[in-house]
């Protein structure tokens, strides 16, 4: 019997003007390993809460077709019934806890099924030390970190052991370590005990290596259904923006198959004679020695790579020696010194709590600092997390100046309610609240700006904080999210418990390193500071196109 | 908003004492037992000792600072109030004080030093309640007393779970908001008007809010009837759960304190043993046997926080 299916289901919200899923039939059997790809609005986060039984029972609307979980109908059976077969995680890990204590969070569901206590406390101890949090069973929820909460979520919904698992973007809060280690804990779980897992995600390069299968949507209906080699040869010709970064390299420099994984990519690149075999001990090269180049054109490209912008003589922003020390807790920042240029653009990263947002609140003078200065050429204007905290207003012409609107392209919808705008405008309008007023700012930080963002939102902001930074602003964005980091900033910042452990081009940042690491750089084994899929595949290309033996140019040792 | 941030500031943590060792119900019943002496108590002298208690419970249980930040914000204003309405209102007592003259409507306004004396009283009276109520949230595990609740009224203790999930939601979502405010150029809207905007819109995301939160308890299973039998299943098994701790000594001595306190309460009031009138002019009569009656409610209750073999501090 499958373990979950919808047969013909499309789905209107109340009040909507279109359907939400349109006609989606599909089948998962136990054991598999789903990935729901889709653009924003595609209907991935409505498809998951349709398997949940919150679709229609929570949120009303014109429902026709069935869906079934493990045999049950969704319309005969309420949420709570369906909880005992589907673990549920939903994308805001805030509203996903209930209890006090994660302990009794744990415990919530098991005690709910009518478990005995010794069971109950069994599977508390086991799933907390599966995902790594028996250090914060006795923690009170509230005060848990937003990435600490996500994974509390992530146990709760697993903790009862179901045979479905629906997941809504588990890794958004979560550094590239913890959401990496997240995917193959899934990835375990789900083939050792044969938990079926249905996973809505954008980083499709953080996950497709452990799918069985994709499933991809647009405007509500089910375009592809594939294992992940197939879909990335459909994404290529019908959604490129769905493509990893790993196959949009394959795919300029002509190569085939599509990989789904850096493992997998690295393998044809050695058939192709574009890597290098792995070195005998005595061979290996020194840790942290850059390959050699060989051949001009080669060395021309890589040298495009790392070439460092030329810096402008003004600071927009200096930081010296900053402490950040919290009462009865630990340090969050420890003298951390920071110069950031006018137009300059920056990114820090580093895991949860190293420091990255309570930097940028310092920068924006929402925070004192125990210790240490702090001067900027001008205002600085914060971007936070959630861009409807801004909003106070029932217009979106009141929340911001005509001209401002303009300048972020909402002028026509200058009468709309903020709250009905798309996550890509709410942020747009966030933007011109924070850019307005009579001072331009000297710098613009922003948290963690991609988070739930498909990759076209993600270009857009990309394509509008590169063109403030060519007005002079410097941008400084803390971010997660390597691949666009390596989109948008010129020098990366590499923030751990509390002090800056790295500060440099981005090439060489983020090329080094292996969690915080683009696709194309863990591919190419950060050959030449390629970081991008485009610089990869001009590496690649101009590889390729050298006569002779082709064997490890990329390493630079011909004839190995 | 203030209010949402002291409610979320004073939640329940496990502390290292006897009150946090005992049972959540028992700790409840303890601290219930307070507000209930309070209420009954009519003497100042009573309700004094009943203050001393409180206080010195919570500081037995380690919460002493944070029941005194909470009583500064919280009921501290109720007693001024309460003094404040009834020397306005209050038109008993022939001691004069103040002559106010003729205000209309209100007629002669006579401030009387009984009429004040009586706003202190009752003052008093609310501000035991009030940190008796605070020591009971600041002590009593809130899980386990929605674990109990629900084997009496399953909706009820739905709507509690909702309410007090909800509270620290709502309040970082205005925590939220502030900050974002502050990032505004312009710096936001400050003081009352400031407040009322970001008030306005936390309230008006909590509808939405409300609604993440139920779907959530409900994707856990809460009030799943499997096949008709689920809920007598959930209930036996919420019996299980409470048998899994076995009554301590602890459980025991406060149990049998909070009994002594409302008792004892209820014999002193009946016997006139701290008399008290406000009214036409104040009494009270204070003599050393009295004081001790008086002083045994505090010994009472904190009789309990003596034993605390096996807590490490």
């Amino acid at each position: 019997m499958s373990v979950l299916s919808f047969e013909r289901v499309s789905y209107r919200y109340p009040g909507a003007g279109g359907d939400a899923l349109h006609e989606v039939s599909l089948t998962l059997e136990p054991g598999e390993f789903c990935v729901l790809a889709g653009l924003s609005g595609s209907g991935k986060s409505t498809l998951l809460r349709a398997a949940a039984g919150l679709v229609p029972h929570f949120h009303g609307g014109r429902f026709s077709g069935s869906v079934a979980v493990a045999g049950l109908d969704t319309r005969e059976h309420s949420p709570a019934e369906i909880g005992a077969l589907a673990g549920t995680l939903l994308q805001d890990p805030e509203t996903q806890v209930i209890m006090t204590t994660v302990r009794a969070e744990l415990a919530l569901a098991l005690e709910n099924l009518g478990n005995p206590p010794t069971a109950v406390a069994r599977a508390v101890e086991e799933t907390s030390l599966a995902l790594g949090i028996a250090h914060l069973l006795d923690r009170a929820t509230g005060e848990l970190s937003g990435g600490e909460l996500q994974r509390v979520a992530l146990a709760a919904a697993l903790v009862s052991r179901p045979p479905l698992v629906l997941l809504d973007e588990p890794t958004s809060q979560l550094d590239p370590v913890a959401g990496d280690e997240l995917i193959w804990q899934l990835r375990r779980l789900n083939q050792e005990s044969d938990t079926a897992v249905l996973l809505v995600e954008h980083r499709l390069e953080r996950c497709l290596a452990a799918a069985d299968r994709v499933i991809a949507m647009h405007a509500g209906a089910v375009v592809c259904d594939r294992d992940p080699g197939g879909f990335l040869e459909w994404a290529a010709l019908h959604e490129p923006s769905l493509q990893t970064p790993g196959a949009r390299m394959f795919a300029r420099a002509g190569l085939l198959p599509p990989p789904t994984g850096v493992k997998q990519a690295r393998a044809a690149l050695r058939r192709e004679g574009l890597l290098p075999l792995p070195a005998a001990p005595e061979d290996a090269p020194a840790a942290g020695a850059q390959p050699a180049l060989v051949g001009r054109r080669l060395r021309r490209v890589a040298e495009r790579f790392s070439s460092r912008a030329e810096r402008p003589a003004e600071a927009a922003l200096v930081i010296r020696g900053l402490w950040h020390e919290i009462r009865d807790g630990p340090a969050i920042l420890r003298g951390v010194d920071l110069r950031v240029e006018a137009g300059e653009r920056v990114v820090l990263m580093g895991r949860n709590g190293a420091g990255k947002s309570t930097l940028l609140r310092h920068a924006a003078g929402l925070l004192a600092p125990t210790r240490g200065s702090l001067a900027s050429a001008g205002r600085v204007a914060l971007l936070l997390q959630n861009p409807g905290d801004y909003f106070l207003h029932e217009t979106v012409e009141e929340e911001a100046a005509a001209a401002d609107l303009e300048q972020v392209g909402l002028s026509e919808l200058a009468l709309r309610h903020p709250r009905d705008l798309s996550g890509g405008q709410r942020q747009r309008l966030a933007l011109a609240i924070v850019m307005g007023g009579v001072e331009r700012p000297a710098l613009l930080a922003l948290d963690e700006p991609t988070r739930g963002m498909d990759r076209e939102s993600k270009q857009a902001l990309a394509q509008r904080l590169l063109a403030l930074a060519g007005e002079g602003i410097a941008v400084v964005l803390a971010t997660h999210d390597a691949e666009f980091a390596a989109e948008f900033a010129t020098r990366a910042v590499l923030l751990a418990e509390g002090r800056v452990i790295a500060d440099g081009p981005i090439a060489e940042i983020l090329a080094g390193g292996w969690y915080f690491a683009t696709e194309t750089a863990r591919i190419l084994d950060g050959a030449h500071g390629a970081l991008r899929p485009d610089q990869g595949a001009e590496l690649l290309l101009a590889a390729r196109a050298r006569s002779g033996p082709a064997e490890c140019l990329l390493a630079g040792e011909v004839g190995r | 908003m203030s209010a949402m941030s002291a409610a979320a500031r004073i939640a329940y943590r496990r502390r290292p004492s006897p009150l946090h060792a005992a049972r959540a119900t028992v700790a409840a019943t303890y601290g219930l037992a307070l507000a209930t002496a309070a209420l009954i108590a009519a003497s100042p002298l009573l309700l004094a000792a009943l203050l001393c208690a409180v206080l010195g419970a919570a500081t037995g249980a380690g919460v002493g600072r944070k029941l005194l930040r909470a009583a500064a914000t919280t009921a501290l204003p109720i007693l001024v109030l309460s003094v404040l309405v009834n020397v306005a209102v209050n038109r008993g007592g022939l001691t004069v004080f103040a002559r106010l003259g003729d205000w209309g409507v209100l007629g002669q306004m006579n401030l009387t030093v009984e009429s004040l004396v009586y706003g202190l009283v009752f003052g008093l009276r609310l501000m035991v309640v009030t940190l008796a109520c605070l020591l009971v949230v600041c002590a009593a595990d809130p899980d386990e007393l929605l674990f109990a609740c629900r084997r009496i009224s399953p909706h009820s203790a739905l709507t509690a779970a909702l309410t007090t999930r909800l509270i620290p939601v709502l309040a970082g979502d205005a925590r939220r908001l502030a900050e974002a405010q502050r990032c505004r150029p312009d710096g936001g809207a400050t003081g009352a008007r400031g407040r009322l905007a970001i008030l306005r819109a936390t309230v008006g995301g909590a509808l939405d809010r409300s609604l993440d939160v139920a779907a959530v308890l409900e994707m856990r299973g809460y009030g799943a009837r499997r096949g008709g039998g689920g809920g007598r299943r959930a209930r036996g098994r919420s019996r299980s759960h409470q048998q899994l701790r076995s009554r301590s000594r602890h459980d025991l001595a406060f149990a049998a304190a909070a009994v002594s306190i409302v008792a004892l309460t209820i014999c002193l009031e009946a016997l006139g043993a701290a008399p008290f009138h406000a009214y036409p002019l104040v009494s009270i009569t204070l003599t050393p046997w009295r004081l001790a009656l008086a002083a045994l409610l505090p010994a009472i209750a904190l009789l309990p926080f003596t034993d605390r073999r096996g807590i490490q501090t």
